[in-house]
C-alpha cells in the first residue's frame, strides 16, 4: 500500500472517530455505477465526511473537485488533493473568455469516474442551502446515463465552524437519496430548484417523543 | 469454599469470568431455542421480547468489555474506558445542540480534560483524580466559554457541557478506578468490586423494569418516565440488596455491609437512570442516538448512563469503608 493510500485510510479513520461518518443509503444502494453526488456545503470537512461514509471500493473511483488556486498553493495541499483524494482541479477564474470551467469535470465523467460536487459553489453557514449553480444542469444534460444522487450532510457545521482549526467530536450523518433525472425538455432553473429541494428532502427529521 | 479462598486472586477472577460467560451462553442458547418455537403473534410479547434481546445484547457487550478491561491490565482498562467516555460524550454533546461559541470549551473537554482524567486513573493519582473535574474543570470550562465572547444563554450552554463532562467523563472514569484502587488486604481484587457493582446495579435495573411492567403502578413522574413507580423501584432495590448480600464473599465486606453497599450502588444507579430519562425528554429523544442509523453502533449512552451515576457513588463509599489513606 502506498503512503497516499495509507494517509487516506488514516484520514477516514479519524473522520469516523470524530463524526461517526454514518452513511445512510436511503434512496439508493452503494454501488459502483457512475454517479454524481451533489450535496449541501457547510464546511471544509464536508468532502472528507462523504469520503469516509463511502465504502472503501467506491472511494477509489469517486473524486472531489478542488479549486486550483487554493489547493495547489502549497506542496502539502497539492499532494493531499492529487495523491490522496485524486481531486479534479477547476479554475475559479477564466484565463480566456471561451475557456469552459466544466471541462475537467466533463473529462473525468468521460473516463467513467464518479464525482462529488457542491452546487452551491460556496459554504453556507446556516439553514437552507443557497441557490444551486448551473454546472449541475450542464453535466446532467451532457451525461444522461450518470446517476445524480442528492446528498445531505447533517451536523457538520458544528464539528468545525468557519475559522476554527480543531474539529470537535459530534456525530454526523450523510444521507444519500433517490437518483434524480433531468426530465426531457426541463428548464434549467426548474431543474436546479428541484435538485435543491431533493437535497433538502434528505435532511433527517429530529425524532420527537 | 475454603479451597477457593486459597487460590490466587487471578485464578479466582478467571473462575469468575468462566461462570459469567457460562451463564450468558446458557441464557443466549435458551433464548435462541425459544425463538425457534412457534408463538401466537402478540404485540405485547413482541415488545417484551425485543426489550429482552436488547438487554441481553447489552449484557454481553458489557461482560466482554469487562473481561477485556481485566486482561489488558491498568493501561488497557484505562484506554478502554477512555474510549467509552469519548464515545458517550460525543453522543451527549451531539444531542445537546451546542452553539458555535462553545467550540473551544468542547475542545478543552474532549482533548484535555478527558485524557487527563484517564491518565490520572491509569497512574493511580486518586487524590487529584477525584477533584480534577469538579474543581479545576469547573473553573476552566466557563473561562474558555467566556473568552469566546458570546454572552447568549451563557449559563445554559455551560451547564450542558459541565453536565456532559461530569456524567460521561467523571462518572465513567470511576469504573477503571475501582479496578485499580488498591486496598490493604484486598490487593489485586479490584475486578471483584467492579463485578459486584455491575451485577448489583444490573439486577436492580432489570428487576425494576420487570416489576414496573407487571405491577403497572402509578408512575412517580409521569412526564419523565411512564414506568418508574415507587413500588417497582423498591422491588429493584430489594433484589439488588439481596444479590449483594449473596455475593458478599467476593467482596471485602461482611454480609450486612455488602447489603448496604449494594443498596447504595443500586439506588444511585436506578435514580441516575431516571435523571438520564429526564435529560432525554428535555433533548426530545426516546433513546440516545439516532434510531434510524443503519451502520455505526450508537445508543451507547443508554447502556452506560446508569453506571455513570452508580460508579462514583460506589467508589467513594468503598473508599470511606476502607478509610483508604490516599
Amino acid at each position: 500500500m502506498s503512503f497516499a493510500e495509507t494517509t487516506g485510510l488514516l484520514l477516514s479513520a479519524v473522520a469516523r472517530l470524530i463524526t461517526g461518518a454514518q452513511g445512510h443509503w436511503k434512496g439508493c444502494p452503494p454501488t459502483t455505477d457512475q454517479r454524481i453526488y451533489f450535496a449541501n456545503h457547510q464546511s471544509h470537512f464536508d468532502w472528507v465526511l462523504i469520503w469516509a461514509a463511502l465504502p472503501r471500493e467506491l472511494r477509489a473511483v469517486t473524486r472531489p473537485i478542488a479549486a486550483r488556486d487554493y489547493w495547489t498553493s502549497s506542496k502539502l495541499k497539492g499532494w493531499l488533493t492529487a495523491a490522496v483524494f485524486n481531486a479534479i482541479y477547476v479554475s475559479r477564474t477564466r484565463s480566456t473568455p471561451d475557456e469552459d470551467p466544466l471541462e475537467p469535470l466533463v473529462d473525468a465523467l468521460g473516463n467513467g469516474d464518479s464525482l462529488v460536487i457542491f452546487p452551491e459553489g460556496t459554504r453556507s453557514n446556516k439553514g437552507d442551502p443557497q441557490a444551486f449553480k448551473a454546472g449541475l444542469f450542464h453535466l446532467a444534460e451532457q451525461f444522461p446515463q450518470v446517476q445524480l444522487i442528492p446528498t445531505w450532510i447533517d451536523n457538520v457545521q458544528r464539528v468545525m465552524p468557519k475559522g476554527e482549526v480543531v474539529p470537535v467530536p459530534i456525530l454526523c450523518t450523510v444521507t444519500f437519496g433517490e437518483p434524480l433525472k433531468l426530465a426531457p425538455g426541463e428548464d434549467k432553473r426548474e431543474f436546479l430548484e428541484r435538485a435543491r429541494a431533493a437535497v433538502m428532502a434528505q435532511r433527517p427529521v429530529v425524532e420527537r417523543s | 469454599m475454603r479451597a477457593l479462598r486459597s487460590w490466587s486472586a487471578s485464578d479466582q477472577i478467571a473462575l469468575l469470568f468462566l461462570i459469567l460467560f457460562g451463564l450468558l451462553i446458557v441464557i443466549s442458547l435458551s433464548a435462541f431455542l425459544y425463538s425457534l418455537k412457534e408463538h401466537p403473534p402478540s404485540q405485547r410479547r413482541e415488545d417484551n421480547w425485543r426489550q429482552f434481546r436488547r438487554d441481553l445484547n447489552a449484557i454481553w457487550v458489557g461482560s466482554c468489555l469487562f473481561w477485556a478491561a481485566w486482561i489488558s491490565g491498568p493501561v488497557g482498562a484505562t484506554l478502554l474506558f477512555g474510549v467509552l467516555s469519548f464515545l458517550a460524550l460525543r453522543e451527549f454533546i451531539t444531542l445537546m445542540h451546542t452553539h458555535r461559541a462553545d467550540h473551544r470549551s468542547l475542545i478543552l473537554a474532549f482533548f484535555v480534560l478527558l485524557p487527563l482524567q484517564y491518565v490520572l486513573v491509569g497512574t493511580r493519582h486518586f487524590d487529584l483524580f477525584s477533584v480534577l473535574i469538579p474543581v479545576y474543570g469547573f473553573v476552566a470550562i466557563p473561562v474558555a466559554s467566556a473568552l469566546a465572547g458570546d454572552p447568549r444563554r451563557f449559563l445554559e450552554r455551560n451547564a450542558k457541557i459541565q453536565w456532559g463532562i461530569m456524567v460521561c467523563i467523571y462518572g465513567l472514569s470511576h469504573a477503571p478506578a475501582l479496578l485499580l484502587l488498591e486496598f490493604k488486604g484486598y490487593e489485586g481484587r479490584g475486578a471483584f468490586l467492579l463485578f459486584f457493582l455491575v451485577i448489583v446495579v444490573g439486577i436492580g435495573q432489570i428487576v425494576q423494569e420487570v416489576a414496573s411492567r407487571s405491577l403497572r403502578r402509578r408512575p412517580v413522574a409521569r412526564r419523565i418516565s411512564r414506568s418508574f413507580s415507587l413500588q417497582a423501584w423498591v422491588g429493584g432495590l430489594l433484589a439488588a440488596g439481596l444479590t449483594g448480600a449473596l455475593l458478599y464473599w467476593i467482596t471485602p465486606f461482611k454480609v450486612g455491609q455488602a447489603l448496604v453497599m449494594a443498596l447504595i450502588a443500586a439506588s444511585s444507579g436506578t435514580l441516575g437512570g431516571l435523571v438520564m430519562k429526564a435529560l432525554k425528554r428535555d433533548a426530545g429523544v426516546v433513546y440516545w442516538g439516532n434510531r434510524s442509523s443503519i451502520t455505526g453502533a450508537i445508543g451507547l449512552l443508554d447502556r452506560v448512563a446508569v453506571m455513570c451515576f452508580a460508579a462514583p457513588v460506589f467508589f467513594h463509599s468503598v473508599r470511606w469503608y476502607f478509610k483508604a489513606s490516599l
